[in-house]
């Protein structure tokens, strides 16, 4: 079954004749073209599903709230604790804010950062939390992102003052909030992203509704 | 059992090839990488599985219709190029289709250029064969490899809510040991008989 038993090479070993190059060639180029041409015919599509996905993110953790400008395109970078600038939504209506989608990555999960969007109002409260993306392993920390999220639907309602600061914590750890069971870990990163956001927002409200948005089309 | 010579066997022998005798995963060992980080639920298994057949059918037919035109000692760089353009088209074309499954499955789609399985078609089986044969072997070890992808998720994806260590990359291991048992199993009843 060797390969070279079956090998009738048309050209001799060795020779870097016309031949060859005219072979490589024709590889080179049509893997210039396979990759130009179908880059050429997804990009669009690719960039609305990106944008798309955001928008849908971003109404999801903003139940029920009124806004009049567009969330996803009033963006700024911001660093909110995960070493590099991440997004921040804002939401507004007749210029003034009313809540903000700020993204967190949390590092501690259990098997790699998790990311979230969590919708906070302008007065603190979360008004909605949902994962983006995460690599918990199936059937036990990726229940953090199930679909109706009844676990993120208890961080709800609640702010810096409520519970406490320093209750912001599971229950295991002291805190006020039930950890899904057997995920111990993925929920306390989760908890930790949730956490790191509210109290960002918190020391940096002005700042995140201040900041001028990026241009469009910006990374 | 495994046909040597393409010309003297039938299209039905060329698929069944790679979805029995030879499928990969259980019987030739190799592509394991994807196959153990991927089957977590028959449809991230069933994505990658897709991509991956994508991926080898066309890679043996294009391989199987420039092999003539490149020596033997280029062969190697120039299928590898060809398989990673082939890769970056299937990774494009899934993101823009079929956004979703491309969240959960994405990450290991570019990683398909590194699946042995591909690179072992195409120089052991399309570089001495025509187009046609070409396209049979990498539909039936495709083909093959989906169902062996979708299957070892569907049953992850079962008995994970029970059985936590079917959810880990280690229950991955024990589960793909116990089909290769159990086909072995299958193949050796039949020789016997």
């Amino acid at each position: 079954m060797s390969a070279g038993n079956h090998d009738q090479p048309l050209v001799r070993h060795g020779a870097a004749g016309p031949r060859n190059l005219a072979g490589l060639a024709v590889v080179l180029l049509l893997a210039v073209l396979l990759i130009g041409g179908t880059w050429q015919y997804t990009r669009q599509r690719i960039a609305d599903n990106g944008a798309r996905q955001i928008l849908a993110g971003i109404s999801v953790v903003l139940p029920g709230i009124l806004y009049d400008n567009e969330p996803n395109k009033d963006r700024v970078l911001q660093d909110t604790g995960a070493g590099r600038p991440l997004p921040i939504y804002r939401a507004r209506r007749n210029g003034s804010p009313v809540a903000a989608v700020v993204t967190v990555s949390a590092p501690d999960g259990y098997v790699g950062p998790i990311r979230m969007l969590v919708g906070i109002a302008a007065d603190g409260r979360v008004l909605g939390v949902r994962i983006t993306a995460h690599q918990e392993t199936h059937g036990i920390g990726a229940a953090i992102a199930t679909e109706p999220p009844t676990w993120l639907a208890g961080f709800v309602g609640r702010s810096l003052t409520d519970p406490p600061e320093a209750r912001w914590n599971l229950r295991t750890d002291g805190g006020e909030f039930d950890a899904i069971a057997g995920a111990t870990v993925s929920s306390r990163a989760t908890l930790a992203g949730v956490r790191t956001a509210v109290q960002y927002f918190n020391t940096h409200r002005d700042e995140i509704f201040s900041t001028p948005a990026l241009p469009a089309g910006t990374p | 059992m495994t046909p040597d010579n393409a010309s003297n066997s039938s299209a039905g022998q060329l698929l069944a090839e790679g979805l029995w005798w030879n499928t990969p995963g259980l019987a030739a060992l190799i592509g394991l990488c994807p196959l153990l980080a991927v089957s977590t639920s028959f449809a991230a298994g069933f994505a990658l599985g897709l991509a991956s057949l994508a991926v080898l059918c066309s890679s043996n037919v294009l391989i199987a219709a420039l092999a003539p035109w490149i020596a033997p000692r280029f062969r190697l760089p120039a299928f590898l190029l060809l398989i990673a353009a082939l890769v970056t088209t299937v990774d494009l074309l899934f993101e823009a289709r079929w956004f979703d499954l491309y969240g959960q499955v994405g990450l290991f789609v570019p990683l398909i250029v590194t699946n042995c399985l591909i690179l072992a078609r195409g120089e052991s089986f399309a570089a001495h064969h025509g187009v046609w044969p070409a396209f049979l072997d990498g539909l039936g070890y495709g083909l093959g490899f989906i169902t062996l992808l979708a299957g070892l998720g569907a049953l992850r994806e079962v008995l994970a809510p029970g059985l936590l260590v079917a959810a880990l990359p280690a229950g991955a291991f024990f589960l793909l040991a116990a089909l290769v048992a159990l086909r072995q199993l299958v193949v050796s009843r039949r020789g016997a008989a």
